[in-house]
């Protein structure tokens, strides 16, 4: 397959600080030991069926500080965190990590996809990340289950009240 | 050996949809001998909101520790998602000071602290480093001598192996050890510890069923006769 064609770079769009920003940040600390083998890529299932997903020219761009065009990119989110690239990187480069770090970048833009904020919202109701239907819960009494343990609405909005994320994921699903 | 307690962990994907898993996994650990106390209560390991929030994920997991270091219990997870977040923040924030008093801040609001005084484990690591294999072996009634099974770990019980230290990612032996324990054949197969595909359901379904398809056909090819996975997403694809 051929690796996506970008458009080329201008200048105006690198951030050099960029970098610095996600290797001080958790998981992101290796990112600029990163020598673009490509193990991470050639290991990656995804980017086995994908024709525009490649972990090796995301951390590419993060290097060199194509900041919005990165954060901007739909591709960011093809990653299933399965962390091949992670444990088989010779760099000891934290790949999918590195990659979650950017897209909590995206997020904190807004740039939250649906799936997310569906989750989120059903957690931060009753605890679940799925609403678990009324018939399921009763259903465990006749399969000599125990009761689900419940979530506590309020002490998890509480514990996540000062998180920045939070103000795109309130009054979702109420 | 002394009698052993663990505090169950049942994640949001067993009680949605796998009952069955539930049902089974408390029978066995009944059988061998391991009391299961429930959560007092819940909430999700956190792992669906890394991609989001890295400190949402690291609250919720900690959530759930600091609820278990009041029970004074370790937490046994059936999901090995759950299992896989629970480990690796509970090592983060056991070696890392400053990020334990980070997130410290956040569970005081509600009342709670992470202290570092529990471990969580996976069933599967459960049933071998402390149940033991030959217990397990001399519990079996009706050796499944005849069956032929593939086995499917999922990702994160295994990766990165940096936080979770369990197994071999690269050949990961417990699941195969505990099928043939039951007298079943437990058959290799290509690309056994690739990824299923179901994260990326709801992002890129074409991708996320191409993985799946890939993985089926594999396990078609060795003629196993059922896929034996202790992964909840996985067994949903």
């Amino acid at each position: 397959m051929v690796e996506a064609t970008q458009k080329s770079i201008k200048a105006s769009e690198i951030n050099p600080k960029f970098k610095y920003e996600i290797s001080k940040m958790h998981g992101g600390e290796k990112l600029m030991r990163c020598f673009q083998c490509g193990t991470c890529t050639s290991d990656c299932p995804i980017a086995e069926f994908s024709d525009t997903y490649r972990p090796r020219q995301i951390i590419r761009m993060a290097q060199l500080g194509l900041k919005d065009r990165v954060l901007k990119s739909d591709t960011l989110w093809l990653c299933a965190a399965c962390f091949t690239c992670t444990d088989r990187c010779p760099q000891g480069v934290e790949v999918a990590s590195v990659i979650r770090v950017l897209r909590n970048l995206a997020a904190e833009q807004g740039n939250v996809p649906q799936v997310f904020k569906d989750q989120a919202a059903s957690i931060l109701a009753d605890g679940y990340a799925y609403r678990i239907p009324e018939l399921r819960v009763k259903k465990r009494e006749t399969l000599g289950l125990p009761p689900l343990p419940k979530g506590n609405a309020e002490s998890i909005r509480k514990s996540l009240r000062d998180v920045g994320i939070m103000r795109y994921l309130e009054k979702k699903g109420e | 050996m002394a009698e052993q307690e663990y505090l169950m962990f049942l994640g949001c994907a067993i009680p949605y949809r796998v009952s069955a898993y539930e049902i089974s996994a408390r029978k066995v650990l009944k059988k061998l001998g391991v009391k299961i106390v429930e959560m007092p209560e819940f909430n999700c390991c956190g792992l669906p909101l890394d991609p989001i929030s890295h400190e949402t994920m690291l609250i919720l997991a900690a959530r759930n520790l600091a609820m278990a270091e009041q029970k004074g219990l370790d937490i046994v997870a059936l999901c090995p998602g759950c299992a896989g977040t629970l480990k690796k923040v509970n090592k983060m924030l056991k070696e890392d000071k400053a990020l334990r008093e980070e997130i410290n801040k956040h569970l005081r609001e509600a009342g709670l602290e992470f202290k570092g005084t529990v471990n969580a484990k996976h069933i599967i690591q459960v049933l071998i480093e402390d149940v033991g294999l030959e217990k397990i072996k001399n519990a079996v009634v009706n050796p499944l001598t005849k069956v032929k099974v593939a086995e499917h770990n999922g990702c994160h019980i295994l990766r990165p192996k940096e936080y979770i230290g369990f197994d071999d990612p690269e050949d990961p032996k417990t699941l195969k050890t505990l099928i043939e324990a039951t007298g079943a054949t437990c058959l290799d197969y290509l690309d056994e510890t690739q990824c299923c595909g179901a994260p990326s359901v709801g992002v890129n379904d074409k991708i996320a069923l191409a993985l799946a398809r890939d993985k089926l056909r594999h396990i078609k090819k060795v003629d196993a006769q059922a896929l034996i996975t202790i992964c909840l997403l996985s067994h949903h694809v």
